[in-house]
């Protein structure tokens, strides 16, 4: 098992949040003090740092538009990672393809980082969750088709290097796509992708091999998705061979007390506010959906999750924390009640938890945690490549 | 015999199964609803069908009908409406549109509006009369649902909708509307930048009418927007916003009755 460091490097210092309406979109920027997410930024990227020394592996994301998270332009944190650190592997997860007007810029970018760093570099490509098309102007009806128009173009872009091509699809049209540099990786790094409920979408992306994530969903439903992943993954020559990918949010401490402590400052995460019209925008969903919706039975994806107690969290999965024995016995439980899986991300980091508790949440993980997880065996055959080497 | 009579109440359309709805008898209206459908169940319509037999058709996306998904804006769909008053065999009817349905009628006059006798618009979208930073159309997808209500109702009881009551069938026509607004709206955001360039071409006789408190888009703009079609008459409606023929029916209904007489 691959263990991932991960934060959405979240700007927290704001008013009281029930004097806010909404932390997202809307969030007058005011708010925030560029003094005090100079530090912020810095202070996440040394954390990062730290997870490259301590064995661990870097995940990034970015949104746009809100105080849950600063890192706006994902490719420019994993072009410092790629400089700054030397061991462990940087996944971005993930490039919002649907959300941005052209997709060649993103394999143009992923190339260099994936030169600049020796190979290190994972690739994922998200839908992008409802409140980011406000922000990216994007259709919420067809963001679903975007994504995979996106990731067809990237890819072509990345394996074709015999000159140029020509590219008329729905959303994007290009003349002479010529990619300098290539990637470092062959035939490119390895692709990642997320869902939460579209299984159709999970066994597509399975089928073409790629890593499938999904992040603080009950583990019956975890178990749903990579059950669907499994039946339908082939391997298709992609570095790395596929996989399973699950996010809860982890911290490791020293004492029972700490490690609760420090499990509530993550749940703030959860606690995100967002104003209606920002989570279900017209289309997102399926009809089916939202006629749910309309009868008051569904109120978007996040909120099974909302106002839950941290023992409801743990006993789900979806929150991890206690002494180092006590994790690493969380993780192996939720590894058998999945039917395992290949890659852990930890949110390790999240609202007010400062850089002392989050580095040593980290070093407690990596130093008496990882030992007793990094062996859980991988559940996808590796590929042909991968497994002889 | 009405239209439905003659033809069924599903028409195909170049491959697209439109659904068509008439109430009433005698001279035809086609009659475009706005993007919500509220006209259908309303005092408004049911007073019209008193006089008229009243065509409204779901353009493609909204109620029943089909949605091809190479249809991106209100464009595709006037070309759609058009083939239907065509199929119809609908000639020197009153065309009629409220709120989107208004766009798409605005659309399809500036391609061909020789089948129809008058043109009646109520609070269309459609057009882009100000600049890059102007607000000409409020932006009904960034705003918290109770502050859309108090822009688009003058009296917001008015605004309620029952979901409870409704069955699955009647919730996936009000899910799929808010969809299909969204598919065709988003980008232009709720404008065709051709079409302020083409509305020069109406030759028929049109009315704009406009809810004197639509907070959605003001009557400055609906004055502006007439004031791009040749000859246009405008006239306000008081005591209602972005729905004047739900809010005020009889107001709307003379002024539509003496306009089409």
């Amino acid at each position: 098992m691959f263990a991932w460091h991960f934060t959405e490097m979240p700007y927290p210092n704001l008013p009281p949040l029930d004097t806010l309406s909404t932390m997202r979109v809307s969030l007058p920027s005011s708010l925030y003090d560029p003094k005090i997410g100079a530090d912020l930024y810095n202070r996440y990227l040394d954390e990062h740092m730290l997870a490259d020394d301590l064995g661990l592996n870097m995940l990034l994301n970015e949104h746009h538009q809100t105080a849950t998270c600063i890192n706006t332009c994902a490719p420019l944190s994993a072009a410092v990672l790629a400089r700054q650190t030397s061991k462990g592997r940087i996944c971005i997860l993930g490039n919002p393809v649907a959300n941005r007007q052209d997709p060649i810029r993103i394999a143009e970018e992923m190339a260099m980082i994936d030169c600049i760093s020796r190979g290190r570099l994972d690739v994922g490509f998200v839908r992008g969750v409802p409140y980011e098309v406000f922000a990216a102007n994007s259709n919420p009806t067809q963001t679903v088709e975007r994504l995979w128009e996106g990731i067809d173009l990237v890819s072509k872009a990345w394996t074709t290097t015999d000159g140029p091509f020509n590219f008329e699809g729905k959303f994007t049209h290009k003349r002479a796509i010529n990619l300098w540099p290539r990637p470092y990786q062959t035939p490119h790094p390895a692709i990642w992708i997320t869902g939460s409920s579209d299984l159709d979408n999970i066994k597509r992306a399975a089928s073409r091999g790629f890593v499938f994530a999904t992040f603080l969903q009950p583990h019956t439903k975890v178990k749903w998705m990579f059950d669907g992943y499994r039946s339908a993954y082939q391997d298709t020559g992609l570095p790395g061979g596929g996989g399973t990918a699950y996010m809860p949010l982890v911290f490791t401490a020293d004492s029972d007390e700490e490690a609760e402590a420090g499990a509530r400052e993550l749940c703030w995460y959860l606690d995100a506010k967002t104003e209606p019209q920002y989570r279900n925008p017209p289309g997102y969903v399926p009809v089916e959906f939202n006629v749910q919706a309309l009868k008051g039975a569904f109120t978007g994806r996040t909120d099974a999750m909302r106002k839950q107690s941290i023992e409801f969290l743990k006993d789900q999965g979806v929150l991890i924390y206690g002494k180092p024995d006590d994790v690493a016995k969380q993780i192996k439980r939720l590894y058998d009640l999945v039917g395992g899986f290949d890659h852990l991300l930890m949110m390790q980091q999240a609202g007010h938890l400062d850089h002392k508790r989050t580095s040593r949440s980290m070093t407690l993980f990596a130093k008496e945690v990882y030992p007793q997880v990094r062996d859980l065996p991988r559940t996808q055959p590796m590929n042909a490549r991968a497994a002889a080497e | 015999m009405t239209v439905t009579e003659r033809i069924g109440n599903v028409v195909n359309v170049q491959g697209i199964d439109i659904e068509v709805k008439t109430l009433g008898s005698g001279a035809p209206i086609f009659l475009l609803q706005g993007e919500e459908q509220l006209e259908e169940g309303s005092a408004f319509v049911a007073d019209l069908a008193r006089t008229h037999q009243v065509i409204m058709p779901s353009p493609p996306g909204f109620g029943k009908s089909g949605r091809p998904d190479w249809m991106t804006n209100p464009d595709d769909l006037a070309y759609v409406m058009l083939d239907l008053a065509g199929i119809l065999g609908l000639n020197g009817a009153p065309l009629v549109g409220c709120s989107l349905g208004g766009w798409i009628a605005a659309e399809m006059a500036t391609k061909d509006d020789s089948r129809f006798s008058h043109i009646v618009l109520i609070d269309p979208y459609g057009v882009k009369v100000g600049g890059p930073f102007d607000v000409d159309i409020q932006d009904l997808w960034i705003q918290h649902p109770q502050k859309v209500a108090a822009m688009k109702w003058f009296d917001q009881e008015k605004s309620k909708r029952d979901f409870g009551a409704m069955s699955d069938d009647e919730l996936t026509v009000v899910a799929r509307n808010m969809e299909s607004f969204a598919r065709f709206c988003w980008e232009p955001y709720m404008h065709n930048p051709k079409l302020k360039h083409r509305l020069h071409r109406i030759q028929t006789p049109t009315l704009v009418l406009w809810g004197e408190q639509d907070g959605v888009a003001s009557a400055a703009y609906g004055k502006a927007y007439a004031g791009l079609i040749p000859g246009a008459k405008f006239a306000t409606i008081a005591e209602a916003a972005h729905y004047p023929q739900i809010e005020q029916p009889e107001a709307v209904l003379k002024a539509l009755r003496a306009f089409i007489a």
